[in-house]
C-alpha cells in the first residue's frame, strides 16, 4: 500500500517534470521519423520487397525495439544529476519507499517510450502501414517490459558508478554488440551461421523477432511467446536484482 | 534528544594503486538535550558532515551506537527518519522544480496527506520568507534563497530534531543574520537544532552549547561561555611606549600571568584567572619599573582563543 502510493508520487512527479521539457519529446519522435523517411526506402532492394508498407512491416518493428533500448538504457544518466543535486540523499533522509523511488522513475520511462512508440506507428500507418491493433497491443507490451528492465538496470549500474564519465562508455559497450545482433535494422536472415548462433544469445534478438510476427499478422507465431519468456524471465531476474543494488545504494 | 557513544568511521580511498583509510569519526560521544541550539564547530575535513551522515541513517557506522529522539540508530532507522530533518551541506534543490512543488512532494513523502501538505508547503514559504518566489523554478533563485529552501524543506514534516551541515555558508553578512533569526525560530517552536559551522561568531551568538571538532575527535565541549573560561579567565592588553621587552620580561615572571604573547602592533596579551585581580597588580609593577602605560584592556578570550588552546592552531589558519 505505501510502496504504491510512493511509487505514485514518484511516478507522477517525474512525469510532471518531463512533461515541462518537450525537447524530450521532439528528440524521441525526430529520430525515428528520420529512420522512417530516409532509412526504410533503402531498404527496399535489401530486403527484396517492392513497397513502402512492406518494409515498414520488417523495419517498423526493428525500431520499434531500438527506441525500447535506446531510450531506457541511459535514463541512468538522469539519475547521476539527481544524485549530484542532493535530490536523492533528500529523499533518502525520509521514510519513502526506496524501492518506490526506483519503480516511479522506471514507469516514466515506460510510459514516454510508449508514448514515442505509438506516435511512431500511426506514421507509419499513415504511410501504409498495415497492422492489426491487437498485435500491436501485444508488440507494446513487450516493449514496455523490456523498457521496464533496461531502465532499472540503468538507475542500479548508475547508482553504483555515480559517474557520468563511468556510465557513458559502460553503456556504449553493452549497448552497441546487443544493438548489431539483435536484427534491428535488417534481419539476420542473411547473417552467417555463426553470427545467428551470437544472436540466439541475445535476448533483444529473440524480442524483435516477436515483434515482427506481430506485425506480420502472425500472433500465434512460436517466437511470440518465446520473446515472451526471454524477456519476461530477464526482465524479473534484472528488476530484482537492480532493486537490491538500489535498495543498497540508497539504504 | 541525541545520545551517542563512540560512533566510528572511516573511508576507504583510492590514490593510484595505494588504499589508504581516513578516519573520518573516531569515537564520537554526544549528548544533546532537548531544545537546544547544539553547535557543531570544527575546520575543514573534521568529520562533522561525516557524522551528521551518520545521525541522519545516511551511512551505516563502522561502530557505536546513538538513539535519537528516542529511536535507535542501529536498530531503528526507519523511526530515526520519521522524526529527524537533516539539511545537506551541498544543497538539495532540483533547478527545474519550484519551491512550492518540492516542499508538497517532501511532506508527502512523509506520508502527509495533499490538503495538509499544501497548507504546510504555503505555511513554510511564508516563514522563510520564499512567497515572492515560489512558483519560479528555483535555478532562478540566489544562493541565500536556495538555501532557505533548503531549511524549509529540512523542517516541512516538524521533526523533534534537525541537522543543519553548514546552513549559513557562502551568504552574505545580512542573509546570515536572517537565518540566525531563522534557527532561534525554529528552536522556539520547540525543535532540537544541531548545526555545523566554520565560524566562531556564529556558534558564539547561535549555539546554547557546542562541541569542537578536529580529525574526527571532539576535543571539547560546552557552554561557549564555560569553555572561554576554561581556557584561561580573561585576557588583559596592555599598550606601552617603546618598552615592549622589558615589560615583557617584568611581568612573565609574576605568578597570576598564564601565558604571555607579544601582538604584531607590539601590545602585549596576558591571560590571567582574574582580570580585576590582575589590573592593579600590572599597573603597580609598570610604574615601579618606570614604564609608560599607553593603554590597556580587559575582555574574555574569544572562541579562536579556545580553538587555540584546544589543537595547538588557528581555526581561520586551518
Ligand atoms: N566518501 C568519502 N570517501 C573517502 N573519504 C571521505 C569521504 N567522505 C569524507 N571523507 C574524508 O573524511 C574526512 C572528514 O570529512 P567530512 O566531510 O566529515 O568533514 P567536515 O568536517 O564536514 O569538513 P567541511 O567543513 O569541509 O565540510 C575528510 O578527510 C574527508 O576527506
Ligand atoms: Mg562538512
Amino acid at each position: 500500500m505505501k510502496f504504491l502510493r510512493d511509487t505514485w508520487l514518484v511516478f507522477s512527479r517525474q512525469m510532471q517534470l518531463m512533461l515541462r521539457q518537450p525537447v524530450w519529446l521532439i528528440v524521441g519522435v525526430v529520430q525515428p521519423l528520420f529512420y522512417l523517411l530516409l532509412f526504410a526506402p533503402l531498404l527496399k532492394p535489401a530486403l527484396g520487397v517492392q513497397t513502402n508498407a512492406e518494409a515498414y512491416k520488417l523495419f517498423v518493428p526493428g525500431l520499434l525495439v531500438l527506441l525500447a533500448m535506446f531510450g531506457s538504457l541511459f535514463t541512468g544518466f538522469g539519475l547521476i544529476a539527481e544524485l549530484r543535486a542532493g535530490v536523492i540523499e533528500r529523499s533518502r533522509v525520509t521514510p519513502v519507499s526506496r524501492l518506490a523511488l526506483l519503480v516511479g522513475r522506471s514507469l516514466r520511462d515506460v510510459v514516454s517510450l510508449l508514448f514515442q512508440a505509438a506516435l511512431i506507428v500511426v506514421i507509419a500507418v499513415g504511410f501504409g502501414l498495415s497492422v492489426g491493433l491487437l498485435d500491436v497491443l501485444a508488440a507494446f507490451a513487450l516493449m514496455a517490459i523490456i523498457s521496464l528492465m533496461l531502465s532499472a538496470f540503468s538507475y542500479a549500474i548508475s547508482l553504483k558508478l555515480r559517474s557520468e564519465d563511468a556510465l557513458a562508455p559502460l553503456l556504449n559497450t553493452i549497448s552497441q554488440p546487443l544493438l548489431l545482433t539483435a536484427g534491428i535494422l535488417l534481419p539476420l536472415t542473411f547473417a552467417p551461421t555463426w553470427l545467428k548462433r551470437v544472436a540466439d544469445w541475445n535476448p533483444f534478438s529473440w524480442a524483435t523477432d516477436g515483434v515482427r510476427a506481430l506485425f506480420a499478422g502472425d500472433p500465434g507465431a512460436d517466437s511470440v511467446w518465446q520473446a515472451a519468456v526471454v524477456v519476461g524471465g530477464l526482465t524479473l531476474i534484472t528488476v530484482v536484482w537492480a532493486s537490491r543494488a538500489f535498495a543498497k545504494g540508497v539504504r | 534528544m541525541i545520545e551517542t557513544k563512540g560512533l566510528r568511521k572511516s573511508y576507504r580511498s583510492r590514490a593510484g594503486r595505494e588504499t589508504k583509510v581516513v578516519e573520518a569519526v573516531r569515537g564520537v560521544d554526544l549528548s544533546v538535550k532537548e531544545g537546544e541550539i547544539y553547535g557543531f564547530l570544527g575546520p575543514n575535513g573534521a568529520g562533522k558532515t561525516t557524522t551528521l551522515r551518520m545521525l541522519a541513517t545516511l551511512i551505516t557506522p563502522d561502530g557505536g551506537e546513538a538513539v535519537i529522539a528516542g529511536a535507535d540508530l542501529l536498530k531503528n532507522p526507519g523511526e530515526v527518519r520519521r522524526r529527524i530533518g537533516y539539511v545537506a551541506q551541498g544543497g538539495s534543490t532540483w533547478d527545474e522544480s519550484t519551491a512550492r512543488e518540492e516542499l508538497v512532494l517532501q511532506a508527502r513523502f512523509y506520508g502527509i496527506h495533499k490538503a495538509e501538505a499544501l497548507q504546510r508547503a504555503t505555511k513554510a514559504l511564508d516563514a522563510f520568507q520564499l512567497t515572492e518566489y515560489a512558483d519560479r523554478k528555483t535555478k532562478t533563485y540566489s544562493g541565500g534563497q536556495r538555501r532557505r529552501v533548503d531549511i524549509a524543506l529540512g523542517i516541512i514534516h516538524g521533526p523533534k530534531v534537525v541537522f543543519l551541515d553548514e546552513p549559513t555558508t557562502g551568504l552574505d553578512p545580512q542573509s546570515r543574520a536572517h537565518m540566525w533569526v531563522e534557527v532561534r525560530r525554529l528552536r522556539d517552536e520547540g525543535m532540537t537544532v544541531f548545526i555545523t559551522t566554520h565560524y566562531l561568531d556564529e556558534a558564539d551568538a547561535l549555539c546554547d552549547r557546542i562541541a569542537i571538532m578536529d580529525h574526527g575527535e571532539i576535543v571539547t565541549e560546552g557552554t561557549v561561555d564555560d569553555l572561554k573560561r576554561e581556557v584561561a579567565g580573561d585576557v588583559v592588553t596592555v599598550g606601552v611606549n617603546g618598552a615592549g621587552t622589558k615589560a615583557t620580561e617584568l611581568l612573565r615572571t609574576q605568578e597570576y600571568v598564564r601565558k604571555i604573547e607579544e601582538n604584531d602592533d607590539h601590545s602585549l596579551r596576558l591571560y590571567v584567572d582574574e582580570g580585576a585581580v590582575a589590573i592593579p597588580h600590572i599597573l603597580r609593577v609598570l610604574d615601579t619599573a618606570g614604564v609608560e602605560l599607553k593603554q590597556m584592556e580587559l575582555h574574555r578570550p574569544s572562541l579562536d582563543d579556545v580553538f587555540l588552546t584546544k589543537t595547538g592552531r588557528s581555526l581561520r589558519e586551518s
